[in-house]
């Protein structure tokens, strides 16, 4: 017992002995041998860079194969500059509609207790079940002129369909979730004692909105927004059906992606898809950093 | 500032939370509402400070009615169970949250505010962390500056659920003192929620005890050790023996047994007899109102505890004095030096 305790007392030398039996120990604990371990992990690297990695860059090559006077052109033709011009305002459309849509969803299913809630929270979760080209079918159903408003709609001159309200329509719909999604349980884990503290401070209810519930939420809002943007900006489906592919009008950036590649024009198709695929890498790395911030939340959190 | 409660009832779905709640505070008093889980302690702060409504019955403060407003303009300082601090904001920027959301007219201008925050982080001792966020406090610091946020709107009232619920015992026992002799300091009408009988017979002037939504006792905190006005406040405050008994023709009895003791003017039938542990007199066998046989004994510093297996067929735990060891085995006989009788059972 003496000894024992002498010995820890004494300094370096048995601390550094003590470390090499420590990492020794680590070791031990890995059971697979050595090669199973390089052919699992040779696996999951092919598997990624053939149906990951690949892909990524045969867009780009494909884009740049002309030269990139050639891929400048792609980009700077007209029919190619009304749709990225289309796809960035149904984007702000969508996204601006489902921030508002999300924050009150979620604000009501986080805050408040009330009957059919669960439906409700059943409910946010439709797009994300239905195929897109049915969400779409539904709008033409809606809107188209044999649809419910049909005759409605072209007694009062009001285009919905095979227009960009349409195509918005299809859009929000289909990206309702993501914001709403985000916040959900971020709201619910926080609950509502810091908001109760807002008020009995002397806060009115606005002031306990932007103060208090929003600064707490931020981090999600943001990445609710990213996600939402990232499939509004890359929908094909539901769009496809609603928007009616009138050249120079009509078509979303995913939408003359496809025309283009049955029409053989390569370089074009392909440098329209790689403007899709730099803003999904640029999501992916914004997805990351805001996933970091939403830890810190939840660490901070933890009372 | 006075506040007083008539009549209360708060349902949860089926369950009463209150039923029938009236209470009175005096100006100035450190009132604690003591009750276990469930008692509906929390549900009657939350209505005072208007987090939450009751569906009957009056609040009112000074003589006005309280219901009349919402939490917003009541001016009452609440501090959570959970302390519920600003997890995004600095302390700075919590305590100074009470006087930064007031309305522009009567607004103070900054640097009013900066002193004013100054002047309460120093009244919690805790001047130095205020650049901190709240996660980077322990418990002991986050309640503290919970409570100096709660005084920065100078509340005419200090509502405190379970202050020290969430602490260790020891920074629970400094906090104790700590309240006391800061509500002396401050003086302002407070209450506080707590399960726990020590902290309320400690810190409070006056004593709340619940139970199922009702109260039982209202009464200094020696009074409601000594004298408990029912079964539960004696069983639930103190350590006590409880033994049922049946009363009949003058006689209590435990079982089969007669006890001697008197029951002068107790009505007949199934009664309950409490008695606190350390007024269990020791004596020779034959002597006292029972007998028992030791079964176990431990020590706990100044006393020995000791289960006694009563002839009568009870066994209780009693705390005697040292002076006279008991060993398992021994027959001894045992006096109450006071006990209660509460009809019912």
């Amino acid at each position: 017992m003496t000894m024992q305790i002498a010995d820890s007392v004494s300094l370096s030398a048995p601390d550094a002995k003590a470390r090499a039996h420590a990492a020794a120990a680590r070791n031990n604990l890995r059971t697979e041998p050595r090669a199973v371990r390089i052919v699992i992990i040779a696996l999951a690297m092919i598997f990624l860079g053939v149906f990951v990695v690949l892909p990524l860059v045969v867009v780009f090559a494909q884009a740049f194969s002309k030269g990139i006077l050639a891929y400048l052109a792609a980009l700077a033709d007209p029919e190619a500059l009304s749709a990225i011009r289309l796809t960035l305002v149904v984007a702000a459309i969508s996204v601006g509609l489902n921030l508002v849509f999300g924050l009150v969803a979620a604000w009501a299913i986080a805050k408040f207790e009330f009957p059919g809630k669960t439906f409700l929270i059943t409910l946010i979760d439709l797009p994300f079940s239905v195929s897109p080209v049915i969400s779409g079918l539904v709008f033409v159903l809606l809107f188209g002129a044999q649809g419910y408003f049909g005759g409605w709609l072209r007694d009062h001159d009001i285009q919905i369909l095979f227009a960009v309200p349409g195509i918005a329509l299809a859009t929000t719909f289909v990206t309702f979730p993501f914001v709403a999604r985000a916040l959900i349980p971020l709201m619910q884990e926080q609950g509502t004692q810091e908001e109760e503290a807002a008020i009995s401070l002397g806060a009115s209810g606005l002031q306990t909105f932007f103060r208090v519930t929003l600064p707490n939420i931020k981090w999600g809002v943001l990445y609710g927004v990213l996600l939402c943007n990232a499939r509004a900006m890359g929908e094909f489906g539901a769009v496809s059906v609603v928007s009616g592919h009138i050249r120079g009008e009509t078509n979303t950036m995913p939408l003359l992606v496809e025309i283009l590649y049955n029409e053989y024009q390569f370089v074009a198709a392909f440098a329209i898809a790689s403007l899709l695929a730099m803003l999904a890498l640029i999501t992916l790395i914004a997805k990351t950093v805001l996933e970091n911030h939403l830890d810190e939340g939840h660490d901070a959190s933890d009372h | 500032m006075t506040i007083e409660v008539r009549n209360l009832v708060k349902k949860f779905g089926s369950f009463k939370a209150l039923d029938g709640v009236d209470l009175k505070v005096d100006n100035g008093e450190l009132l604690a509402l003591l009750g276990p889980s469930g008692s509906g302690k929390t549900t009657l702060l939350r209505i005072i400070a208007g987090l939450d409504w009751p569906d009957s019955g009056e609040v009112t403060f000074n003589g006005e009615d309280a219901l009349a407003q919402g939490a917003r303009e009541r001016h009452v300082g609440f501090v959570f169970q959970h302390y519920a601090l600003f997890r995004h904001m600095t302390v700075f920027e919590n305590v100074a949250f009470g006087l930064r959301v007031q309305p522009r007219a009567i607004r103070k201008d900054e640097a009013t505010i900066r002193a004013r925050v100054k002047e309460l982080l120093d009244l919690v001792q805790l001047d130095w962390l205020a650049d901190r966020y709240p996660s980077q406090l322990s418990g002991g610091q986050r309640q503290r500056i919970a409570l100096a946020r709660a005084l920065a709107i100078e509340p005419r009232i200090l509502l405190l659920d379970e202050p020290f619920g969430a602490l260790d015992a020891k920074v629970r026992k400094e906090l104790r003192r700590w309240l006391r002799s800061l509500h002396h300091e401050i003086n302002v009408t407070s209450i506080f929620v707590t399960h726990d009988q020590e902290e309320a017979l400690e810190v409070a002037n006056r004593v709340v005890v619940m139970d199922k939504g009702r109260i039982e006792q209202i009464g200094s905190p020696d009074d409601v050790y000594e004298t408990p006005a029912t079964a539960f406040v004696h069983g639930f405050i103190g350590e006590s023996i409880e033994l049922p008994v049946q009363i009949e023709a003058g006689v209590i009895r435990l079982g089969d047994r007669p006890l001697r003791l008197a029951a002068d003017g107790l009505a007949p039938g199934a009664s309950r007899l409490f008695v606190r542990r350390h007024d269990m007199l020791v004596g020779p066998p034959g002597s006292g109102a029972f007998e028992g046989a030791v079964q176990h004994v431990r020590n706990f510093g100044p006393v020995q505890r000791a289960e006694v297996a009563l002839s009568g067929g009870e066994t209780i735990e009693i705390d005697a004095p040292r002076d006279r060891e008991l060993r398992a085995g021994d027959t001894i006989g045992l006096e109450p030096r006071r006990y209660r009788i509460f009809a019912g059972v």
